[in-house]
C-alpha cells in the first residue's frame, strides 16, 4: 500500500470519523482515500474545505464535540494551519495533523524534503506551546504511528503531528494494518461540548485576559509537556554496539542513511544509526548517554541543518557533531551518503 | 539477495504500473519489497520512473544508488539511467523507440521491439506488459504464475483488460527463448 493510503486507513481503524482538508501534492491520496472510505461509514464526515485555514478550524469544532479528527497537508498548507494548531494547543484539544512535507520555502516544489522540522518541533504558531511530533520512516510505521497518535492525542488532549515527506507518502510497501476499533468502545471524554442538557455547562476558550490566569494556564500546559517529555519518547538504534561514529537521521533520511551504513560496514567501518522517531519530545537523554561512549555524531538531514540543533543541545558539547544536508527536495542516494560518512571517518582517524 | 530495478519512460507508457505489479509479485512470493514511484508534475508525455527493490532481508533504502536492472522505454530514460546501472547489470531497451545504444561494455543489453510485438494484440497496446513479461523471464525475479495472479487481482473485475494484459505478458515472456 502507498504511504498516504496507509495513514488514511490506519486513521479510520483508530476511530477517526472526521476529516477536513484542502488538496496539495504530495499528500492528495489521503483526502482521496478518506472521501471514499468515510462516505461509506455511518457517521463518517469528509469535507474538502475552501482553504487550509477553514479545514483546521473545522478540526477544532469536531474535536470540541468529542470526535476523533484528522487533517493533512504539506508544507505551505501546514503553514496556513498554524493559527488553528496554536488554538488547538491553547484549547487542549486532541487532533491528528499530517504533514507530508515538500521542498520549500514558499511554494517550493513537490519533492520530498525535511525542511519543516523547525516548524513542526517548535510549535509553529504563536504562543508557548508544543505538539507531539512523530516521524515514521516506512509505510508500516506510518500506519502504526498514525494509529497510536489518536490515543496520544486523546490521552494528553494535545494535537499530534505526523511528519513525513513526499517519499513516504508516495512509496508503496507491504503493511499489516492494525485492528479496527469500534468508535463506541473509545473511552468517554468528560470535557466535550455537546449541549448541556441534564448537566452543568462546560466551556472551552483560549481568550484569557487576566495575565495571572493565563500564566496558570501556561504552567498547566508546561506540566503536561514535561510529562510527555518523560513518557512518550520513541527512537530506534541500528549497529551501535561497536560503533565509533553514529549517524543521526530521521524519517526518509534515516532509510537512506541505513543503506549507506550497510555499505560502509561492508568495508569494515564501525558506523551505527540513531533514529529519533518522536521528534518532539526529542530523545535527548538517550542521545546524551550514547555521546558518552561515541565521540563522533554525523547528522544527516534533507534540509540545511535543523535537527542538528537538537542533537547539539542533547550532547551538550559531549561529542563532535558533523553535519551533511541536501535541501530543496533532492533525494540523495545511499552511495553518496556512504562516501561522505567514509570521508569523515578517515579524516577523524577512526579507522 | 537484494535486487534493485528502475523502470523509466514517458508518462502514459505504464511505467508506474510495471513497478507496482513487479513489487506486488515480490510481495506475493513472500519477499520484502519497496516501490518508489516518481509523482506529481509527471503527466502523460512527461517523464515517469519507478524504483522497485525486492529482497529476502529487510530493505534499508528504497532509493537505488546503482540499480541491478534498468528497464528503459524511451530515449531520455536510457540517457538518464544507462550509466547508473551497476557493472554486470542488465538494461532492457524498448528498441522500437530507442535508436541509440549504451556505450558501456559491462552491461548485458536486452532489446525488445515492443511495437512490433504488440502487433499481435492489434496495435500499440500493453507494451509495458510485454516488457514486463520479458523482464521476469530474463531475471527470474518473480515467476510467470505469480505475475498472472497479480494481474488477475489487479484487473480481475474487467475480464477484457485482464485477458489483454495476460496475453501481452505471455508474448513478452515467450519472446526470449
Amino acid at each position: 500500500m502507498r504511504g498516504n493510503h496507509v495513514i488514511a486507513e490506519a486513521a479510520i481503524r483508530a476511530g477517526c470519523r472526521f476529516y477536513f482538508g484542502y488538496p496539495i501534492t504530495p499528500q492528495n491520496e489521503i483526502p482521496e482515500y478518506m472521501s471514499e472510505r468515510l462516505s461509506k461509514i455511518e457517521g463518517g464526515v469528509f469535507i474538502q474545505a475552501e482553504s487550509e485555514i477553514a479545514s483546521i478550524h473545522m478540526v477544532i469544532g469536531a474535536s470540541m464535540a468529542g470526535g476523533r479528527v484528522m487533517t493533512s497537508s504539506s508544507g505551505p498548507g501546514i503553514s496556513l494551519k498554524q493559527e488553528g494548531i496554536s488554538f488547538l494547543s491553547a484549547l487542549e484539544l486532541p487532533a491528528v495533523i499530517v504533514n507530508m512535507s515538500r521542498g520549500g520555502p514558499g511554494l517550493g516544489n513537490i519533492a520530498p524534503s525535511q525542511s519543516d522540522y523547525f516548524q513542526a518541533t517548535r510549535g509553529g504558531g504563536h504562543g508557548d506551546y508544543r505538539t507531539i511530533v512523530l516521524a515514521p520512516n516506512s509505510c508500516q510505521e506510518a500506519g502504526d504511528l498514525t494509529y497510536k497518535s489518536f490515543d496520544l492525542a486523546d490521552k494528553y488532549r494535545i494535537p499530534v503531528l505526523i511528519l513525513g515527506d513526499g517519499m513516504l507518502g508516495q512509496m508503496m510497501e507491504p503493511v499489516e494494518l492494525p485492528p479496527e476499533i469500534p468508535v463506541k468502545r473509545l473511552p468517554p471524554k468528560e470535557w466535550t461540548i455537546t449541549g448541556a442538557k441534564g448537566r452543568p455547562s462546560r466551556f472551552i476558550r483560549s481568550l484569557i485576559l487576566d495575565p495571572f490566569e493565563e500564566e496558570e494556564h501556561n504552567w498547566k500546559l508546561m506540566r503536561k509537556y514535561e510529562k510527555i517529555s518523560k513518557e512518550e519518547l520513541l527512537w530506534e538504534t541500528f549497529s551501535i554496539e561497536d560503533a565509533k561514529m553514529i549517524v543521526v537521521a530521521f524519517g526518509t533520511a534515516a532509510r537512506i542513511a541505513k543503506g549507506a551504513i550497510k555499505r560502509v560496514r561492508e568495508e569494515g567501518l564501525k558506523v551505527g544509526l540513531f533514529r529519533p522517531i518522536s521528534l518532539w519530545p526529542f530523545p535527548t537523554k538517550i542521545l546524551k548517554e550514547i555521546s558518552r561512549k561515541v565521540k563522533h555524531l554525523f547528522v544527516f538531514e534533507m534540509n540545511m541543518g535543523q535537527m542538528v540543533e537538537d542533537v547539539k543541545l542533547a550532547v551538550d558539547g559531549g561529542a563532535e557533531i558533523h553535519f551533511y544536508g541536501r535541501p530543496g527536495g533532492i533525494i540523495p542516494t545511499p552511495l553518496e551518503i556512504s562516501r561522505i560518512i567514509s570521508s569523515y571517518y578517515y579524516q577523524k582517524k577512526l579507522g | 539477495m537484494l535486487i534493485k530495478t528502475v523502470f523509466s519512460g514517458f508518462g502514459g507508457q505504464g511505467i508506474i504500473l510495471m513497478g507496482y505489479l513487479l513489487a506486488t509479485g515480490g510481495m506475493y512470493e513472500g519477499k520484502n519489497v519497496t516501490c518508489l514511484p516518481s509523482y506529481g508534475a509527471e503527466v502523460r508525455g512527461g517523464t515517469a520512473n519507478c524504483t522497485v527493490v525486492i529482497s529476502k532481508e529487510e530493505i534499508a533504502s528504497p532509493v537505488a544508488s546503482e540499480p541491478d536492472y534498468a528497464v528503459v522505454m524511451n530515449t531520455p530514460a536510457m540517457v538518464r539511467f544507462q550509466n547508473q546501472v551497476q557493472t554486470g547489470g542488465i538494461i532492457f531497451i524498448n528498441s522500437s523507440l530507442i535508436e541509440i545504444r549504451p556505450i558501456r561494455g559491462d552491461l548485458e543489453i536486452i532489446e525488445v521491439p515492443l511495437n512490433e510485438l504488440s502487433k499481435q494484440l492489434g496495435g500499440n497496446k500493453a507494451t509495458n506488459m510485454i516488457m514486463l513479461g520479458t523482464f521476469i523471464r530474463k531475471t527470474g525475479l518473480v515467476s510467470l504464475e505469480t505475475m498472472i495472479n497479480v494481474i488477475k487481482d489487479t484487473f480481475g473485475n474487467r475480464p477484457g483488460i485482464f485477458k489483454l494484459n495476460k496475453t501481452a505478458l505471455s508474448i513478452g515472456y515467450n519472446y526470449l527463448e
